[in-house]
């Protein structure tokens, strides 16, 4: 084509200037937007909706809710701290485990391994990610729990004589417990916790390791010297992560627990937690106990939902800080 | 070549380094290769078990005959399940795909930087966190307790809300790595907006989205606290999700294994087979999309 068009000559050809197009244009934003807020609706009417169900439950007695001690439906008392302190407990075994674990496995992926071995863990990894977490309740329950439980006695007697642990590890008759259900959340959070880990690694610059053995330092001293300071806030980040997983797992954990409604400083002991009494007790509870289960389910939602959130800024504001010092 | 002064060249190789810092050096690799075997561990326990536990319950019967109602009898049948969870994860996935796969188009071909599209970013995060339990409470309290009836349509619901944060996020993933060229062409053709991101945007990221989507069915073939919440339980065919009680293989084995009979926690065991079955089915076939049409990353 050698002729130009020259300003003044109109198009040719239509090109979509119709009302017509523009109405499906407008439209097709409207829908899209309407497709993005959703999310927003979802969640608004998530919280609405649970809240003025437990509504009922929770004005009973709101500090009696959350600092009771006792839960018995059948006299419509409700006191939610047992299942609190379970959640909490549990998740920090979890946590405990699951953080040192998956940091030495991102390490091992991004620092040591080799390229092909890197490609197996990694699906190790993903596999591990895809195993529903019924399964591992039922494995945990079937399988771990009878083979653990003499373990759990061998240690209690072995701590029996240290004051202060022997009160955290005391003697047991079932391996269903707070320790239990904390091996199996640190299974289920581990893959999470890896992935974010090797993301925030990766974002260490190459010229800082470079450096670092440049001046001599072994793998290890590297590692110590340029990557974990530069990745602190990534890692608390995705360790908070982890903790909301752990906090919110339902199923796993009813199967391992044991289910009961006092609470035991004892982590060798039977307890129960927020999400894991609603799943146990859902199907024998009606009126005013449902009401109650759906409160846990409101508390439990506002503290995974902050602890997200929190996640999510401490993760962004890291990502940003390490931008930064890259360019 | 003579050495200054008759001084060797200093040894950089490592073999002289201190004791102790080649000491914690071998202590912090073998600690950090523990790790990745601390996590294999409970990969294979859980792969031997249900395979050497499962393996025996599976028959032509298996799959179609109807659960035994009395935990007690043996023999097989998940006929009901298989379906319920085809069906009720099916339909989960025909409401919040497209939903969000046009919700990901809005965050990243029309709201981009927005404080709005930011936000719900932010809050597709935050859904993504929210316990599974939370959404089957949700769709009880607001659509089981209005129709007054638990159905298969109910957990379709619940499994809905779960994906779709996921396929939200993942979407936006594909569609940044669709390379801004391809829209310039477009609207240079005088294309309008939406006709560039139906014909041109979506179909070039079209193997990234089924990929990512199929990666969050397989996640909600697998999730049971929602279900049990919502769906109620039947041991017969239930192939219409808006008529009664259904039950899927998640809720199956949640239910067989806190039973203490041999015959019921040997249906859980070949549920469970069966479920890692259908689960390992999607997620292999989610890496093959994505490894076999991936867009050229530059």
């Amino acid at each position: 084509m050698t002729t130009t068009a020259s300003p003044e000559s109109p198009p040719q050809v239509d090109l979509g200037g119709e009302a017509r197009s523009r109405r499906t244009d407008k439209g097709f934003t409207g829908l899209v937007t309407f497709a993005g807020l959703t999310v927003l609706i979802v969640l608004g009417l998530i919280l609405i909706t649970t809240s003025v169900q437990a509504w009922p439950a929770l004005a009973l007695d709101p500090v009696q809710f959350l600092t009771g001690m006792r839960w018995s439906p059948s006299d419509e008392v409700f006191g939610a701290f047992p299942f609190l302190y379970g959640t909490l407990v549990t998740s920090l075994i979890g946590m405990l485990i699951a953080v040192p674990v998956s940091i030495g496995i991102a390490l091992f992926i991004t620092e040591v391994a080799h390229r092909r071995s890197r490609k197996y863990i990694v699906t190790v990894i993903d596999l591990l990610a895809t195993v529903p977490s019924v399964v591992f309740g039922l494995v945990g329950s079937l399988v771990v729990v009878p083979w653990i439980t003499p373990v759990y006695q061998w240690f209690a007697g072995l701590v029996a004589p240290i004051p202060g642990l022997n009160a955290v590890f005391d003697e047991t008759n079932t391996g269903r417990n707070y320790f239990t259900a904390g091996l199996i959340l640190a299974v289920m959070c581990i893959p999470i916790i890896t992935s974010i880990s090797r993301e925030v690694f990766a974002t260490v610059p190459e010229i800082d390791k470079q450096g670092a053995y440049a001046l001599g330092a072994t793998r290890w001293e590297m590692i110590k010297g340029a990557i974990l300071p530069h990745s602190f806030g990534g890692l608390v980040g995705a360790s908070m992560l982890g903790l909301g997983r752990a906090m919110g797992e339902t199923i796993a954990v009813s199967l391992v627990i044991g289910g009961a409604v006092g609470m035991s400083a004892n982590v060798f002991a039977p307890g129960n937690t927020m999400a894991a009494v609603i799943a146990q007790q859902w199907g024998e509870a009606g009126g005013l106990h449902r009401d109650a289960l759906i409160g846990i389910g409101v508390l439990l939602f506002a503290i995974t939902v902050l602890i997200n959130f929190l996640a999510r800024v401490v993760v962004r504001r890291a990502e940003l800080k390490m931008k930064g010092a890259h360019s | 070549m003579t050495t200054l002064e008759g001084r060797t060249p200093p040894d950089l190789s490592g073999r002289n380094l201190s004791f102790k810092r080649a000491l914690a050096n071998r202590t912090a690799t073998v600690l950090i290769g523990l790790c990745v075997l601390l996590a294999a561990l409970p990969l294979a326990l859980v792969a031997w078990q249900v395979l050497s536990k499962g393996a025996s319950t599976w028959s032509l019967d298996w799959f179609i005959e109807e659960i035994p109602r009395n935990y007690r009898t043996d023999g097989p049948g998940m006929g009901p399940a298989i379906v319920g969870t085809l069906a009720i994860t099916g339909m989960a996935s025909l409401l919040s795909i497209p939903v969000g796969v046009l919700g990901a188009v809005y965050l990243n071909e029309y709201g981009k930087n927005k404080p709005l599209a930011r936000f719900i970013r932010t809050m597709a995060d935050v859904m993504t966190g929210v316990p599974s339990i939370m959404m089957g409470l949700f769709i009880y309290v607001g659509y089981v307790t209005v129709i007054d009836d638990q159905n298969g349509f109910a957990g379709a619901l619940a499994l809905a809300c779960l994906m779709l944060p996921i396929v939200i996020r993942s979407t936006e993933e594909m569609l940044r790595l669709v390379p801004d060229e391809l829209r310039q062409a477009s609207s240079g053709l005088g294309a309008r907006k939406w006709r560039t991101t139906m014909g041109v945007v979506l179909p070039a990221a079209s193997s990234g989205i089924t990929s990512g989507s199929l990666l969050a069915v397989a996640r909600a073939a697998g999730e049971t606290a929602p279900i049990i919440v919502t769906v109620g339980l039947t041991y017969i065919y239930r192939p219409d999700l808006f008529d009664g009680s259904n039950t899927t293989l998640a809720a199956q084995i949640f239910r067989n294994a806190s039973q203490p009979f041999a015959a019921s926690q040997d249906r859980a065991w070949g549920a469970a087979l069966t479920l890692i079955a259908i689960v390992f089915v999607f997620t292999i076939l989610s890496r093959i999309i994505a490894s076999r049409f991936a867009i050229d990353k530059r």
